[in-house]
Protein backbone atom coordinates (compact mmCIF):
# COMPACT_ATOMS: atom_id res chain seq x y z
CA UNK A 1 0.00 0.00 0.00
CA UNK A 2 1.24 3.55 -0.97
CA UNK A 3 0.48 6.65 0.20
CA UNK A 4 -1.08 6.96 3.59
CA UNK A 5 -1.73 9.96 4.85
CA UNK A 6 -1.17 9.76 8.56
CA UNK A 7 -2.51 11.88 11.25
CA UNK A 8 0.07 14.27 12.56
CA UNK A 9 1.13 12.98 16.33
CA UNK A 10 -0.30 16.12 18.42
CA UNK A 11 2.89 17.28 19.68
CA UNK A 12 4.72 17.73 16.16
CA UNK A 13 2.51 20.90 15.68
CA UNK A 14 4.25 22.97 17.58
CA UNK A 15 7.77 23.92 17.78
CA UNK A 16 9.25 24.86 20.56
CA UNK A 17 9.26 28.91 20.50
CA UNK A 18 12.61 30.66 20.66
CA UNK A 19 14.15 31.86 24.04
CA UNK A 20 13.58 35.32 25.09
CA UNK A 21 9.96 35.10 23.50
CA UNK A 22 7.01 36.81 26.18
CA UNK A 23 5.86 34.22 29.11
CA UNK A 24 2.70 34.54 27.54
CA UNK A 25 3.61 31.94 24.75
CA UNK A 26 4.99 29.27 27.07
CA UNK A 27 2.94 26.54 27.37
CA UNK A 28 1.29 26.28 31.47
CA UNK A 29 2.05 23.02 32.95
CA UNK A 30 -1.15 21.25 33.83
CA UNK A 31 -0.80 22.65 37.25
CA UNK A 32 -0.70 25.72 35.96
CA UNK A 33 -3.89 25.98 34.12
CA UNK A 34 -5.62 24.01 37.23
CA UNK A 35 -4.80 27.20 39.31
CA UNK A 36 -5.69 29.21 36.58
CA UNK A 37 -9.16 28.24 36.59
CA UNK A 38 -9.57 27.53 40.05
CA UNK A 39 -7.90 30.95 40.95
CA UNK A 40 -10.35 33.38 39.64
CA UNK A 41 -13.82 32.33 40.82
CA UNK A 42 -11.92 31.86 44.22
CA UNK A 43 -11.28 35.27 44.35
CA UNK A 44 -14.79 36.37 42.96
CA UNK A 45 -16.34 34.54 46.05
CA UNK A 46 -14.19 35.76 48.42
CA UNK A 47 -14.61 39.14 47.42
CA UNK A 48 -18.34 38.06 47.62
CA UNK A 49 -17.98 37.49 51.17
CA UNK A 50 -15.92 40.10 52.02
CA UNK A 51 -19.16 42.57 50.60
CA UNK A 52 -21.04 40.21 52.36
CA UNK A 53 -19.36 40.69 56.03
CA UNK A 54 -19.68 44.72 55.20
CA UNK A 55 -23.26 44.48 54.56
CA UNK A 56 -24.31 42.75 57.81
CA UNK A 57 -21.53 44.52 59.92
CA UNK A 58 -21.16 47.72 58.61
CA UNK A 59 -24.62 49.03 56.88
CA UNK A 60 -26.83 47.08 58.77
CA UNK A 61 -28.13 48.13 62.02
CA UNK A 62 -27.36 45.23 64.55
CA UNK A 63 -31.19 45.08 65.37
CA UNK A 64 -32.01 44.18 61.33
CA UNK A 65 -28.91 41.79 60.63
CA UNK A 66 -31.24 38.99 60.38
CA UNK A 67 -31.73 40.36 56.81
CA UNK A 68 -27.88 39.26 56.34
CA UNK A 69 -26.51 37.10 58.80
CA UNK A 70 -22.66 37.08 58.54
CA UNK A 71 -21.59 33.78 56.54
CA UNK A 72 -20.34 32.32 59.80
CA UNK A 73 -23.57 32.69 61.36
CA UNK A 74 -25.23 30.80 58.14
CA UNK A 75 -21.79 28.52 58.58
CA UNK A 76 -22.76 27.80 62.37
CA UNK A 77 -26.28 28.10 62.73
CA UNK A 78 -27.79 26.74 59.43
CA UNK A 79 -25.12 24.18 58.29
CA UNK A 80 -24.06 23.84 62.04
CA UNK A 81 -26.75 23.07 63.93
CA UNK A 82 -27.59 19.73 62.59
CA UNK A 83 -31.46 19.65 63.48
CA UNK A 84 -32.05 22.35 61.29
CA UNK A 85 -29.40 20.89 58.37
CA UNK A 86 -30.79 17.80 59.07
CA UNK A 87 -34.33 18.83 58.04
CA UNK A 88 -32.93 21.03 54.96
CA UNK A 89 -31.03 17.45 54.01
CA UNK A 90 -34.12 16.13 54.25
CA UNK A 91 -36.37 18.50 52.54
CA UNK A 92 -33.66 18.65 49.89
CA UNK A 93 -34.31 14.67 49.52
CA UNK A 94 -38.05 15.34 49.30
CA UNK A 95 -37.89 18.30 46.13
CA UNK A 96 -34.55 16.02 44.39
CA UNK A 97 -37.06 13.42 44.06
CA UNK A 98 -39.81 15.32 42.58
CA UNK A 99 -36.87 16.81 39.85
CA UNK A 100 -35.68 13.79 38.95
CA UNK A 101 -39.01 11.67 38.45
CA UNK A 102 -39.96 14.77 36.77
CA UNK A 103 -37.15 15.38 34.53
CA UNK A 104 -36.90 11.47 34.03
CA UNK A 105 -40.55 11.84 32.63
CA UNK A 106 -40.28 14.91 30.78
CA UNK A 107 -36.91 13.34 29.40
CA UNK A 108 -38.79 10.20 28.08
CA UNK A 109 -42.30 12.61 27.00
CA UNK A 110 -40.56 15.03 25.44
CA UNK A 111 -38.37 12.34 23.45
CA UNK A 112 -41.06 10.43 22.48
CA UNK A 113 -42.94 13.32 21.23
CA UNK A 114 -40.40 14.92 19.07
CA UNK A 115 -39.45 11.61 17.57
CA UNK A 116 -43.05 11.20 16.44
CA UNK A 117 -42.74 15.13 15.45
CA UNK A 118 -39.96 14.22 13.27
CA UNK A 119 -41.38 11.18 11.51
CA UNK A 120 -44.72 12.79 10.51
CA UNK A 121 -45.98 15.97 9.49
CA UNK A 122 -49.30 15.64 10.72
CA UNK A 123 -48.27 15.34 14.15
CA UNK A 124 -46.13 18.21 14.03
CA UNK A 125 -48.48 20.34 12.64
CA UNK A 126 -51.32 19.36 15.08
CA UNK A 127 -49.29 19.46 18.28
CA UNK A 128 -46.41 21.68 18.28
CA UNK A 129 -48.23 24.36 18.33
CA UNK A 130 -49.97 22.91 21.56
CA UNK A 131 -46.61 22.64 22.96
CA UNK A 132 -45.67 26.22 22.42
CA UNK A 133 -48.89 27.09 23.74
CA UNK A 134 -47.92 25.31 26.87
CA UNK A 135 -44.80 26.57 27.13
CA UNK A 136 -46.55 30.41 27.08
CA UNK A 137 -48.81 29.39 29.64
CA UNK A 138 -47.48 31.53 32.82
CA UNK A 139 -47.22 28.52 34.67
CA UNK A 140 -47.93 29.61 37.95
CA UNK A 141 -51.31 30.34 37.13
CA UNK A 142 -52.19 27.04 36.58
CA UNK A 143 -50.66 25.50 39.11
CA UNK A 144 -53.52 26.26 42.07
CA UNK A 145 -55.60 24.16 39.38
CA UNK A 146 -53.55 21.64 38.91
CA UNK A 147 -53.46 21.29 42.62
CA UNK A 148 -57.61 21.38 42.59
CA UNK A 149 -57.33 18.46 40.35
CA UNK A 150 -54.81 16.58 41.55
CA UNK A 151 -54.47 16.85 45.08
CA UNK A 152 -51.59 18.87 46.93
CA UNK A 153 -48.96 16.09 47.12
CA UNK A 154 -45.92 14.32 45.42
CA UNK A 155 -48.48 13.97 42.17
CA UNK A 156 -49.22 17.25 41.64
CA UNK A 157 -45.24 18.77 42.25
CA UNK A 158 -44.12 15.85 39.95
CA UNK A 159 -46.87 17.21 37.16
CA UNK A 160 -45.48 20.98 37.93
CA UNK A 161 -42.02 20.14 37.44
CA UNK A 162 -42.99 18.09 34.05
CA UNK A 163 -44.90 21.17 32.89
CA UNK A 164 -42.00 23.70 33.15
CA UNK A 165 -39.16 20.96 31.82
CA UNK A 166 -40.87 19.41 29.26
CA UNK A 167 -40.83 22.30 26.45
CA UNK A 168 -36.70 22.63 26.23
CA UNK A 169 -36.46 18.40 25.28
CA UNK A 170 -39.29 18.41 22.81
CA UNK A 171 -37.03 21.62 20.97
CA UNK A 172 -34.28 20.40 20.83
CA UNK A 173 -34.54 16.73 20.17
CA UNK A 174 -37.22 17.93 17.02
CA UNK A 175 -34.11 20.45 16.24
CA UNK A 176 -31.63 17.77 16.30
CA UNK A 177 -33.35 15.24 14.34
CA UNK A 178 -34.38 17.98 11.71
CA UNK A 179 -30.36 18.91 11.40
CA UNK A 180 -29.47 15.66 9.72
CA UNK A 181 -26.75 16.28 6.76
CA UNK A 182 -28.64 16.87 3.64
CA UNK A 183 -25.72 14.00 2.23
CA UNK A 184 -26.42 11.64 4.98
CA UNK A 185 -29.59 11.34 3.84
CA UNK A 186 -28.73 11.07 0.60
CA UNK A 187 -26.26 8.18 1.42
CA UNK A 188 -29.25 6.06 3.08
CA UNK A 189 -31.58 6.88 0.21
CA UNK A 190 -28.83 5.41 -2.27
CA UNK A 191 -29.32 2.30 0.18
CA UNK A 192 -32.88 2.50 0.29
CA UNK A 193 -32.89 2.80 3.92
CA UNK A 194 -36.21 2.32 5.85
CA UNK A 195 -37.49 4.87 8.04
CA UNK A 196 -36.03 2.93 11.24
CA UNK A 197 -33.08 2.13 9.87
CA UNK A 198 -32.76 5.83 9.57
CA UNK A 199 -34.12 7.00 12.83
CA UNK A 200 -32.03 4.73 14.26
CA UNK A 201 -28.30 4.78 12.51
CA UNK A 202 -28.57 8.27 11.21
CA UNK A 203 -31.14 10.48 12.95
CA UNK A 204 -31.07 9.96 16.41
CA UNK A 205 -26.89 9.65 16.79
CA UNK A 206 -27.30 12.81 14.98
CA UNK A 207 -29.60 14.31 17.19
CA UNK A 208 -27.33 13.56 20.54
CA UNK A 209 -25.36 16.52 21.08
CA UNK A 210 -29.05 18.56 20.45
CA UNK A 211 -30.91 16.28 23.02
CA UNK A 212 -28.46 17.02 25.62
CA UNK A 213 -28.46 20.56 25.37
CA UNK A 214 -31.72 20.06 26.10
CA UNK A 215 -31.92 18.08 29.16
CA UNK A 216 -28.73 20.53 30.67
CA UNK A 217 -31.71 23.25 29.95
CA UNK A 218 -34.23 20.81 31.42
CA UNK A 219 -32.16 19.61 34.30
CA UNK A 220 -32.02 23.05 35.80
CA UNK A 221 -35.91 23.71 35.16
CA UNK A 222 -36.34 20.30 36.79
CA UNK A 223 -35.35 21.61 40.40
CA UNK A 224 -36.95 25.01 40.05
CA UNK A 225 -40.40 22.98 39.22
CA UNK A 226 -40.20 21.13 41.66
CA UNK A 227 -39.20 24.05 44.33
CA UNK A 228 -42.74 25.67 42.98
CA UNK A 229 -43.93 22.71 43.20
CA UNK A 230 -43.27 22.70 47.13
CA UNK A 231 -44.41 25.88 47.77
CA UNK A 232 -48.16 25.38 46.62
CA UNK A 233 -48.09 21.70 47.61
CA UNK A 234 -47.56 20.94 50.63
CA UNK A 235 -49.52 17.70 51.89
CA UNK A 236 -46.79 14.81 52.72
CA UNK A 237 -43.29 15.23 54.55
CA UNK A 238 -42.19 19.18 53.04
CA UNK A 239 -40.04 20.05 50.43
CA UNK A 240 -37.30 22.11 50.43
CA UNK A 241 -39.49 24.74 49.12
CA UNK A 242 -41.84 25.05 51.81
CA UNK A 243 -38.98 25.09 54.18
CA UNK A 244 -37.39 28.18 52.64
CA UNK A 245 -41.14 29.27 53.10
CA UNK A 246 -41.04 28.62 56.48
CA UNK A 247 -37.84 29.93 57.47
CA UNK A 248 -38.76 33.73 55.80
CA UNK A 249 -41.83 33.72 57.94
CA UNK A 250 -40.08 32.46 61.26
CA UNK A 251 -37.42 35.32 60.13
CA UNK A 252 -34.90 32.20 61.08
CA UNK A 253 -32.66 33.69 58.47
CA UNK A 254 -29.49 31.70 58.89
CA UNK A 255 -31.39 28.11 58.06
CA UNK A 256 -33.03 30.22 54.76
CA UNK A 257 -29.47 31.33 53.69
CA UNK A 258 -28.46 27.28 54.57
CA UNK A 259 -31.23 25.69 52.63
CA UNK A 260 -30.97 28.40 49.54
CA UNK A 261 -27.37 27.48 49.52
CA UNK A 262 -27.93 23.85 49.56
CA UNK A 263 -30.91 23.91 46.73
CA UNK A 264 -28.04 25.52 44.44
CA UNK A 265 -26.00 22.99 45.25
CA UNK A 266 -28.12 20.76 44.13
CA UNK A 267 -28.65 22.27 40.87
CA UNK A 268 -25.35 22.29 39.91
CA UNK A 269 -25.02 18.83 41.26
CA UNK A 270 -27.89 17.99 38.60
CA UNK A 271 -26.11 20.17 36.00
CA UNK A 272 -22.78 19.02 36.19
CA UNK A 273 -24.21 14.83 35.94
CA UNK A 274 -25.84 15.61 32.97
CA UNK A 275 -22.49 17.38 31.76
CA UNK A 276 -20.72 14.45 32.63
CA UNK A 277 -23.50 12.06 30.67
CA UNK A 278 -22.85 14.05 27.62
CA UNK A 279 -19.26 13.92 27.82
CA UNK A 280 -19.62 10.45 28.35
CA UNK A 281 -21.63 9.69 25.32
CA UNK A 282 -21.17 12.33 22.44
CA UNK A 283 -17.39 13.32 23.77
CA UNK A 284 -15.69 10.95 21.41
CA UNK A 285 -16.97 13.04 18.49
CA UNK A 286 -18.30 16.11 19.43
CA UNK A 287 -17.07 19.54 20.65
CA UNK A 288 -20.04 20.00 22.68
CA UNK A 289 -19.04 17.25 24.60
CA UNK A 290 -15.79 17.77 25.67
CA UNK A 291 -15.43 20.09 28.18
CA UNK A 292 -17.85 23.49 28.88
CA UNK B 1 -36.08 15.75 6.06
CA UNK B 2 -33.75 16.22 3.57
CA UNK B 3 -35.32 18.65 1.43
CA UNK B 4 -34.10 22.58 2.75
CA UNK B 5 -30.85 22.05 0.84
CA UNK B 6 -30.20 20.77 -2.29
CA UNK B 7 -32.22 20.72 -5.52
CA UNK B 8 -35.95 21.02 -4.39
CA UNK B 9 -37.14 17.86 -5.44
CA UNK B 10 -34.98 15.49 -3.31
CA UNK B 11 -36.61 13.89 -1.22
CA UNK B 12 -37.13 10.53 0.73
CA UNK B 13 -36.52 7.51 -1.44
CA UNK B 14 -39.78 6.88 -2.80
CA UNK B 15 -40.89 3.20 -3.69
CA UNK B 16 -43.34 4.74 -5.78
CA UNK B 17 -41.10 6.02 -8.25
CA UNK B 18 -40.90 4.74 -11.93
CA UNK B 19 -38.33 1.93 -11.62
CA UNK B 20 -35.10 3.05 -13.93
CA UNK B 21 -34.89 1.32 -16.78
CA UNK B 22 -32.18 -0.86 -17.29
CA UNK B 23 -29.43 -0.52 -20.43
CA UNK B 24 -28.42 -2.70 -22.97
CA UNK B 25 -25.84 -5.45 -22.51
CA UNK B 26 -22.24 -4.16 -22.01
CA UNK B 27 -23.56 -0.93 -20.94
CA UNK B 28 -23.39 0.59 -17.15
CA UNK B 29 -25.20 3.77 -18.20
CA UNK B 30 -27.33 5.00 -20.74
CA UNK B 31 -28.52 9.16 -20.68
CA UNK B 32 -30.35 9.26 -23.84
CA UNK B 33 -32.17 12.99 -24.39
CA UNK B 34 -32.24 13.51 -20.60
CA UNK B 35 -33.38 17.15 -19.66
CA UNK B 36 -33.87 18.49 -15.88
CA UNK B 37 -35.91 21.46 -14.66
CA UNK B 38 -36.13 22.10 -10.91
CA UNK B 39 -39.59 23.04 -9.55
CA UNK B 40 -38.22 26.76 -9.51
CA UNK B 41 -37.77 26.77 -13.02
CA UNK B 42 -34.18 26.67 -13.27
CA UNK B 43 -33.21 24.34 -16.30
CA UNK B 44 -30.50 22.81 -15.08
CA UNK B 45 -29.85 20.07 -18.34
CA UNK B 46 -31.22 19.95 -21.89
CA UNK B 47 -31.04 17.05 -24.36
CA UNK B 48 -27.86 15.54 -22.60
CA UNK B 49 -27.02 11.48 -24.19
CA UNK B 50 -23.91 9.65 -23.40
CA UNK B 51 -23.06 6.10 -22.28
CA UNK B 52 -20.59 4.59 -19.97
CA UNK B 53 -19.91 1.13 -20.91
CA UNK B 54 -18.83 -1.80 -18.73
CA UNK B 55 -15.42 -0.90 -16.99
CA UNK B 56 -15.06 1.97 -18.45
CA UNK B 57 -14.24 5.31 -16.64
CA UNK B 58 -15.68 8.52 -18.04
CA UNK B 59 -15.01 12.32 -16.74
CA UNK B 60 -17.38 14.51 -17.05
CA UNK B 61 -16.27 18.82 -17.00
CA UNK B 62 -18.15 21.63 -16.97
CA UNK B 63 -18.51 25.07 -15.76
CA UNK B 64 -19.66 25.26 -12.17
CA UNK B 65 -23.62 24.97 -11.77
CA UNK B 66 -23.78 23.35 -15.60
CA UNK B 67 -25.68 20.43 -14.02
CA UNK B 68 -22.68 18.09 -12.86
CA UNK B 69 -24.21 17.05 -9.82
CA UNK B 70 -27.45 16.79 -10.98
CA UNK B 71 -26.48 14.12 -13.61
CA UNK B 72 -24.80 12.22 -11.20
CA UNK B 73 -28.20 12.18 -8.83
CA UNK B 74 -30.28 11.26 -11.86
CA UNK B 75 -27.52 8.51 -12.49
CA UNK B 76 -29.04 7.50 -8.91
CA UNK B 77 -32.27 8.04 -8.93
CA UNK B 78 -31.46 10.52 -6.11
CA UNK B 79 -33.37 13.01 -8.46
CA UNK B 80 -35.89 12.07 -11.73
CA UNK B 81 -35.67 13.68 -15.10
CA UNK B 82 -37.84 15.90 -16.45
CA UNK B 83 -37.48 14.66 -19.80
CA UNK B 84 -35.39 11.41 -21.47
CA UNK B 85 -34.37 8.28 -19.77
CA UNK B 86 -31.43 7.40 -17.86
CA UNK B 87 -31.02 3.84 -18.03
CA UNK B 88 -28.94 1.81 -15.32
CA UNK B 89 -27.56 -1.66 -14.90
CA UNK B 90 -27.16 -1.83 -11.40
CA UNK B 91 -29.06 -1.92 -8.31
CA UNK B 92 -27.78 0.43 -6.51
CA UNK B 93 -24.56 2.13 -7.95
CA UNK B 94 -21.30 3.17 -5.31
CA UNK B 95 -21.62 7.21 -5.00
CA UNK B 96 -18.99 8.84 -3.65
CA UNK B 97 -19.96 12.61 -2.61
CA UNK B 98 -18.07 15.63 -2.60
CA UNK B 99 -17.86 15.31 1.31
CA UNK B 100 -16.40 12.07 3.23
CA UNK B 101 -20.02 12.45 4.76
CA UNK B 102 -18.84 9.74 7.04
CA UNK B 103 -20.80 9.45 10.35
CA UNK B 104 -19.04 11.43 13.20
CA UNK B 105 -20.00 9.27 15.79
CA UNK B 106 -19.22 5.66 13.79
CA UNK B 107 -15.23 4.52 13.87
CA UNK B 108 -13.62 4.10 10.31
CA UNK B 109 -15.19 0.55 10.17
CA UNK B 110 -17.95 1.15 11.46
CA UNK B 111 -18.60 3.84 8.97
CA UNK B 112 -16.60 1.59 6.37
CA UNK B 113 -19.19 -0.86 7.32
CA UNK B 114 -22.79 1.07 7.05
CA UNK B 115 -23.36 0.24 3.76
CA UNK B 116 -23.69 -3.26 4.02
CA UNK B 117 -25.54 -2.94 7.35
CA UNK B 118 -28.32 -1.19 6.10
CA UNK B 119 -28.29 -3.61 2.73
CA UNK B 120 -28.90 -6.18 5.36
CA UNK B 121 -25.83 -8.24 5.13
CA UNK B 122 -24.74 -10.55 8.10
CA UNK B 123 -22.71 -9.49 10.49
CA UNK B 124 -19.94 -11.62 9.66
CA UNK B 125 -19.87 -11.34 6.00
CA UNK B 126 -19.84 -7.62 6.87
CA UNK B 127 -16.75 -7.87 8.90
CA UNK B 128 -15.37 -9.34 6.22
CA UNK B 129 -16.72 -6.91 3.44
CA UNK B 130 -15.40 -4.22 5.58
CA UNK B 131 -11.84 -6.00 6.54
CA UNK B 132 -11.23 -6.25 2.19
CA UNK B 133 -12.48 -2.34 1.71
CA UNK B 134 -10.45 -0.98 4.41
CA UNK B 135 -7.40 -3.21 3.15
CA UNK B 136 -8.07 -2.15 -0.70
CA UNK B 137 -8.42 1.65 0.56
CA UNK B 138 -4.81 1.68 2.57
CA UNK B 139 -7.04 2.02 5.79
CA UNK B 140 -5.24 -0.56 7.84
CA UNK B 141 -4.34 0.17 11.51
CA UNK B 142 -7.01 2.93 11.36
CA UNK B 143 -10.30 0.86 12.08
CA UNK B 144 -10.68 2.01 15.53
CA UNK B 145 -10.12 5.69 14.63
CA UNK B 146 -13.04 8.40 14.72
CA UNK B 147 -13.07 10.50 11.44
CA UNK B 148 -12.36 13.76 13.31
CA UNK B 149 -9.28 12.08 14.00
CA UNK B 150 -7.95 11.73 10.22
CA UNK B 151 -7.20 14.30 8.07
CA UNK B 152 -8.91 15.11 4.86
CA UNK B 153 -7.29 12.79 2.32
CA UNK B 154 -7.92 9.82 5.04
CA UNK B 155 -11.44 11.00 4.96
CA UNK B 156 -11.90 10.63 1.32
CA UNK B 157 -10.28 7.30 1.65
CA UNK B 158 -12.73 6.41 4.46
CA UNK B 159 -15.44 7.26 1.77
CA UNK B 160 -13.92 5.42 -0.94
CA UNK B 161 -13.50 2.07 1.08
CA UNK B 162 -17.46 2.48 2.11
CA UNK B 163 -18.54 2.39 -1.32
CA UNK B 164 -16.32 -0.31 -2.24
CA UNK B 165 -18.19 -3.16 0.64
CA UNK B 166 -21.37 -2.65 -1.92
CA UNK B 167 -19.48 -4.04 -4.60
CA UNK B 168 -21.02 -1.79 -7.44
CA UNK B 169 -20.90 -2.06 -11.10
CA UNK B 170 -21.14 1.49 -11.76
CA UNK B 171 -19.30 3.99 -9.14
CA UNK B 172 -20.17 8.05 -9.30
CA UNK B 173 -17.72 10.61 -7.96
CA UNK B 174 -19.15 14.16 -7.66
CA UNK B 175 -15.82 15.75 -7.58
CA UNK B 176 -14.56 13.59 -4.70
CA UNK B 177 -10.71 15.09 -4.05
CA UNK B 178 -11.31 18.70 -5.15
CA UNK B 179 -11.20 19.85 -1.35
CA UNK B 180 -7.94 17.91 -1.02
CA UNK B 181 -4.33 19.14 -1.72
CA UNK B 182 -2.78 18.69 -5.16
CA UNK B 183 -0.42 15.75 -3.88
CA UNK B 184 -3.45 13.59 -2.35
CA UNK B 185 -5.57 14.44 -4.71
CA UNK B 186 -3.30 12.53 -7.18
CA UNK B 187 -2.36 9.92 -5.00
CA UNK B 188 -6.08 9.27 -4.43
CA UNK B 189 -6.77 9.58 -8.12
CA UNK B 190 -3.95 6.19 -8.44
CA UNK B 191 -5.92 4.64 -5.78
CA UNK B 192 -9.24 4.71 -8.48
CA UNK B 193 -7.17 3.67 -11.12
CA UNK B 194 -5.85 0.75 -9.19
CA UNK B 195 -9.38 0.08 -7.82
CA UNK B 196 -10.53 0.32 -11.23
CA UNK B 197 -7.68 -2.47 -12.22
CA UNK B 198 -8.80 -4.66 -9.65
CA UNK B 199 -12.76 -4.38 -9.75
CA UNK B 200 -13.75 -3.78 -13.06
CA UNK B 201 -16.24 -0.95 -12.57
CA UNK B 202 -17.96 1.29 -14.39
CA UNK B 203 -16.99 4.89 -13.36
CA UNK B 204 -18.61 8.40 -13.85
CA UNK B 205 -16.30 11.12 -12.68
CA UNK B 206 -17.15 14.39 -11.98
CA UNK B 207 -14.44 16.80 -11.99
CA UNK B 208 -12.92 20.40 -12.27
CA UNK B 209 -9.64 19.60 -13.17
CA UNK B 210 -8.99 18.81 -16.39
CA UNK B 211 -5.74 17.53 -15.75
CA UNK B 212 -7.65 14.89 -13.35
CA UNK B 213 -10.30 13.93 -15.86
CA UNK B 214 -8.00 13.06 -18.61
CA UNK B 215 -5.47 11.60 -16.38
CA UNK B 216 -8.15 8.78 -15.14
CA UNK B 217 -10.67 8.42 -17.76
CA UNK B 218 -10.92 6.87 -21.15
CA UNK B 219 -13.47 9.84 -22.40
CA UNK B 220 -14.46 13.07 -21.30
CA UNK B 221 -17.79 14.75 -21.96
CA UNK B 222 -17.47 18.40 -21.33
CA UNK B 223 -20.66 20.15 -20.89
CA UNK B 224 -21.45 23.60 -21.41
CA UNK B 225 -22.84 26.77 -19.04
CA UNK B 226 -26.69 26.01 -17.74
CA UNK B 227 -28.82 24.46 -19.57
CA UNK B 228 -25.82 21.78 -19.27
CA UNK B 229 -25.44 20.06 -22.45
CA UNK B 230 -22.73 17.93 -23.67
CA UNK B 231 -20.69 20.17 -25.74
CA UNK B 232 -17.45 17.59 -27.10
CA UNK B 233 -16.42 13.91 -26.14
CA UNK B 234 -12.97 13.52 -26.44
CA UNK B 235 -11.43 10.77 -26.23
CA UNK B 236 -7.97 9.91 -24.19
CA UNK B 237 -5.93 7.27 -26.10
CA UNK B 238 -3.99 5.85 -23.23
CA UNK B 239 -4.03 2.13 -21.24
CA UNK B 240 -4.19 1.34 -18.25
CA UNK B 241 -2.57 1.36 -15.47
CA UNK B 242 -1.51 4.46 -16.02
CA UNK B 243 1.49 6.17 -14.07
CA UNK B 244 1.88 10.03 -12.78
CA UNK B 245 4.37 10.60 -15.15
CA UNK B 246 1.92 10.17 -17.58
CA UNK B 247 0.31 13.63 -17.42
CA UNK B 248 3.99 15.22 -18.34
CA UNK B 249 4.04 13.32 -21.61
CA UNK B 250 3.21 15.09 -24.81
CA UNK B 251 0.30 13.14 -26.17
CA UNK B 252 -1.43 13.65 -22.62
CA UNK B 253 -0.43 17.40 -23.16
CA UNK B 254 -2.38 17.50 -26.23
CA UNK B 255 -5.50 15.55 -24.95
CA UNK B 256 -5.76 18.02 -22.15
CA UNK B 257 -5.84 20.98 -24.29
CA UNK B 258 -8.56 19.82 -26.31
CA UNK B 259 -10.35 19.17 -23.14
CA UNK B 260 -9.29 22.34 -22.40
CA UNK B 261 -10.01 24.51 -25.34
CA UNK B 262 -14.02 22.73 -25.49
CA UNK B 263 -13.85 23.95 -22.09
CA UNK B 264 -13.07 27.34 -22.40
CA UNK B 265 -15.97 27.38 -25.21
CA UNK B 266 -18.53 26.04 -22.69
CA UNK B 267 -17.87 29.14 -20.43
CA UNK B 268 -18.84 31.63 -23.88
Amino acid sequence: MTAVEQPRPASSVFSAPPSGLARGARAPSRRARTVQAVLPPLAVLGTVLGIWYAVSYLALAPRRRFLLPPPHEVATDGFGNWSAFHEILTGLGETAKVALVGLGVAAALGTVVAVLMSQARWVERSFYPWAVVLQTIPILAIVPLIGFWLGYGFRSRTVVCVLIALFPIITNTLFGLRSVDAAHHDLFTLRHAGRWARLVHLEIPSALPAIFTGLRISAGLSVIGAVVGDFFFREGKPGIGSLIDGYTRGLESAPLFAAIIMTSLFGLAVFWAFDLLARLTIGGWHDSGRRS
Amino acid sequence: MADDSGPPDNGRPAAHRDPMATAPAGVALAFTGVGKTFPDGTEALREVSFEVRDGEIVAIVGPSGSGKSTLLRMASALTMPSSGTVAVNATAPGYVFQDPTLLPWRTVAGNVGLLAQLDGVPRAERRRLVAEAISLAGLTGFERHRPTALSGGMRMRVSLARALTVRPSLFLFDEPFGALDEITRQRLGQEVVRLHGQERFAGLFVTHSVVESVWLASRVLVLSARPGRVLAEIDVPFDYPRQPELQFDAAFGRTARTVSEALRESFA
